[in-house]
């Protein structure tokens, strides 16, 4: 609720106190910088969707337009594989299928199995933390919260050797286990949360003879729904966005992923040179369900970033 | 009634055990003994299909007088000056306007959309702007008069390119993290600025730059780290060429374990690199605590 208040009202009170006048050119010439930071920030997107719609041997064939070059479905086409390899190669594609759905899915599985295992384990190691009374809490999480201090790439290498002795290279549970039952950050924000729900509530609940646990799944949560979709999405992003690890764990289409697939996607280059077209459809397509996560959260999204950050 | 909750309080343990146990098996099975093991491995021979071999300090002997390894470290360095050096100052100019323009969400939305895509599809898309026979971006250096740029392909220019790849990828972010940390700017202080006289020039000198220190700190120790392990933007676009000008730390540790199936070798210098880290956390944060007393100070 707070998140959504503050902004609020420091519009209200820049509206309440228009800018002086003598602010007049420099606030013009302060908006002309952001807008051209946000052309440098977007520009990237519409070349995608651009080059995307072209036909890629009329980019070769040379080309300034701002607009599609010989407008095309043909990158989309190939990305999921409606092009025979023929006319593929005859785009200027390299013709070798592309398993397009299959990635999709597991980026889809990944990012769901590690957000909902690590945000619903994180909460519950949370709830002990902030409301239940035991020896040696304190302790215990400023142990959890030392693990902040050692570097996600440190502990790549030995996890890969971990999980191959799990047998579960090349799965998509290979991927998402090591991320799904908890990270030291989603713990220490959720706690923040737990913290700060009154206590009255919980006590009237227990002298009704509610259980600790059920005031865990039945009040703490439902009451902490904003903070914990805020982790969800953020923790959604950040894995289907992964490169590192799952490029490790994965070598076939069994287990590839978005990121790891458009990789594999760069390196298979036609004798001609990239297919800009199919690449930039494929980027896109990677690219485009964060885009739209983000166009309907993003003012949770923006707002959590100070918190996440920060504190 | 209270008894009964205060004895029910104190009876928390066995179900604490239980909640935590889930996040307690990840944060010692992936997290402390990956932490451990790391350090382990980085004094042995292993290669992955025998078991690991005791090697003492061979594979730092081997690592200090590895060319390779000093290039790659020197490469990370210099990215990551230019890389932070650029974002930090633009972010900060981006935070400060936003501040003053307007603190609507869809102008900080805007500024942070770039942040919402994965480094591959940045590295991906930047490859073919910056193309040096297509992309758009030689095309419009032709069109003002100047050279074409090879740039992810020339030894001088791959660095600062990548750099700024990967600023397009954060800066938005970093930004973010600056604008909440001028929130906690109390506004009566520009006010009583103003009613001074001061301008806005002065006011971002006198008020903001000092009161923002502790919150650069922060910003600083979490971007530093962040760029010190880059990785995808160097697997996407070069590989660590032309010869070894991009060939980052965490490029060439990655090559050491899985083409060459050196994964002691790796691990020290993941050793190395974690080491580095510690200390310029460990020296950030020392300049974190003399900024906050200075703001006890000045405030």
């Amino acid at each position: 609720m707070a998140t959504v208040t503050a902004p609020a009202t420091g519009d209200d009170r820049a509206a309440g106190r228009p800018p002086r006048p003598r602010f007049g050119v420099g606030r013009a010439a302060a908006w002309v910088f952001m807008a051209l930071v946000i052309v440098a920030g977007l520009f990237p997107f519409y070349w995608m969707l651009r080059t995307a719609l072209s036909d890629n041997n009329a980019l070769y064939a040379g080309g300034d337009s701002l607009l599609p070059v010989q407008f095309s479905w043909g990158g989309f086409e190939r990305v999921f594989g409606l092009q025979t390899g023929q006319e593929a190669i005859d785009a200027g594609g390299a013709g070798q299928p592309i398993a397009f759905w299959r990635y999709l899915l597991n980026s889809v599985l990944v990012a769901t199995l590690v957000t909902a295992g690590q945000v619903f384990f994180s909460a519950m190691a949370a709830y002990a933390f902030a409301r239940l009374r035991w020896r040696h809490r304190e302790k215990v999480f400023a142990v959890f919260l030392s693990g902040l201090m050692v570097p996600a790439v440190f502990t790549l290498l030995p996890n890969f050797v971990l999980i191959k002795e799990l047998g579960l290279i090349d799965t998509v549970l290979g991927i998402a286990l090591p991320s799904m039952l908890m990270t030291p950050f989603a713990v220490f924000f959720l706690r923040q949360f737990f913290l700060g729900i009154s206590r009255e509530v919980e006590e009237a609940a227990l002298v009704e003879g509610a259980s600790k646990t059920r005031i865990f799944f039945r009040l703490i949560l439902p009451i902490s729904a904003a903070p914990i979709s805020t982790l969800s999405i953020l923790t959604y992003i950040t894995s289907w966005n992964e490169y590192f690890w799952p490029l490790m764990v994965s070598y076939t289409d069994r287990s590839r992923v978005l990121t790891v697939a458009l990789g594999v996607f760069k390196a298979q280059k036609p004798q001609a040179g990239p297919d800009w077209a199919g690449l930039m459809a494929a980027t896109l397509v990677a690219a485009l369900p964060m885009l739209l996560l983000f166009l309907f959260f993003a003012r949770r999204i923006v707002n959590s970033i100070g918190f996440s950050g920060i504190k | 009634m209270a008894t009964r909750t205060a004895e029910r309080a104190r009876d928390d343990t066995r179900l604490a055990l239980l909640f935590i146990l889930p996040a307690l098996i990840g944060f010692v099975v992936f997290l402390l003994w990956p932490t451990i093991r790391g350090v382990y491995l980085s004094f042995t021979r292993f290669n992955l299909l025998t078991p690991a071999r005791w090697s003492g300090l061979d594979n730092y002997t081997r690592m200090v007088q590895d060319p390779v390894f000093w290039n790659a470290m020197g490469v990370t360095v210099y990215y990551v000056v230019v890389n932070i050096a650029i974002q930090t100052a633009l972010a900060m100019v981006i935070a400060v306007l936003m501040q003053r323009l307007t603190r609507r969400t869809w102008l900080r939305g805007l500024v942070l959309t770039p942040y919402l895509v994965s480094n591959v599809v940045a590295a991906l898309v930047f490859l073919w702007i910056l193309d040096y026979q297509l992309g758009i971006g030689n095309r419009v250096l032709e069109l003002i008069g100047l050279d074409r740029i090879a740039f992810l392909a020339d030894s001088g220019w791959v660095i600062p390119t990548m750099a700024l790849i990967n600023v397009w990828r954060h800066v938005g972010y970093t930004a973010l993290l600056i604008f909440a940390g001028l929130q906690t700017i109390p506004e009566t202080l520009y006010e009583a600025a103003r009613v001074d006289g001061a301008n806005e020039v002065r006011m971002f000198r006198r008020i903001t730059l000092p009161l923002l220190r502790p919150v650069m700190a922060v910003v600083l120790i979490v971007t530093v780290v962040g760029s010190f392990q880059v990785f995808d933007t160097v697997a996407i676009t070069t590989r660590g060429g032309p010869v070894d000008s991009s060939r980052v730390l965490q490029f060439y540790i990655y090559e050491a374990a899985f083409s060459r199936f050196q994964f002691g070798y790796a691990s020290a210098m993941s050793v190395a690199l974690l080491a580095v880290l510690v200390v310029i956390t460990f020296v950030q944060y020392r300049l974190t605590r003399a900024g906050t007393s200075d703001l006890a100070g000045g405030g």
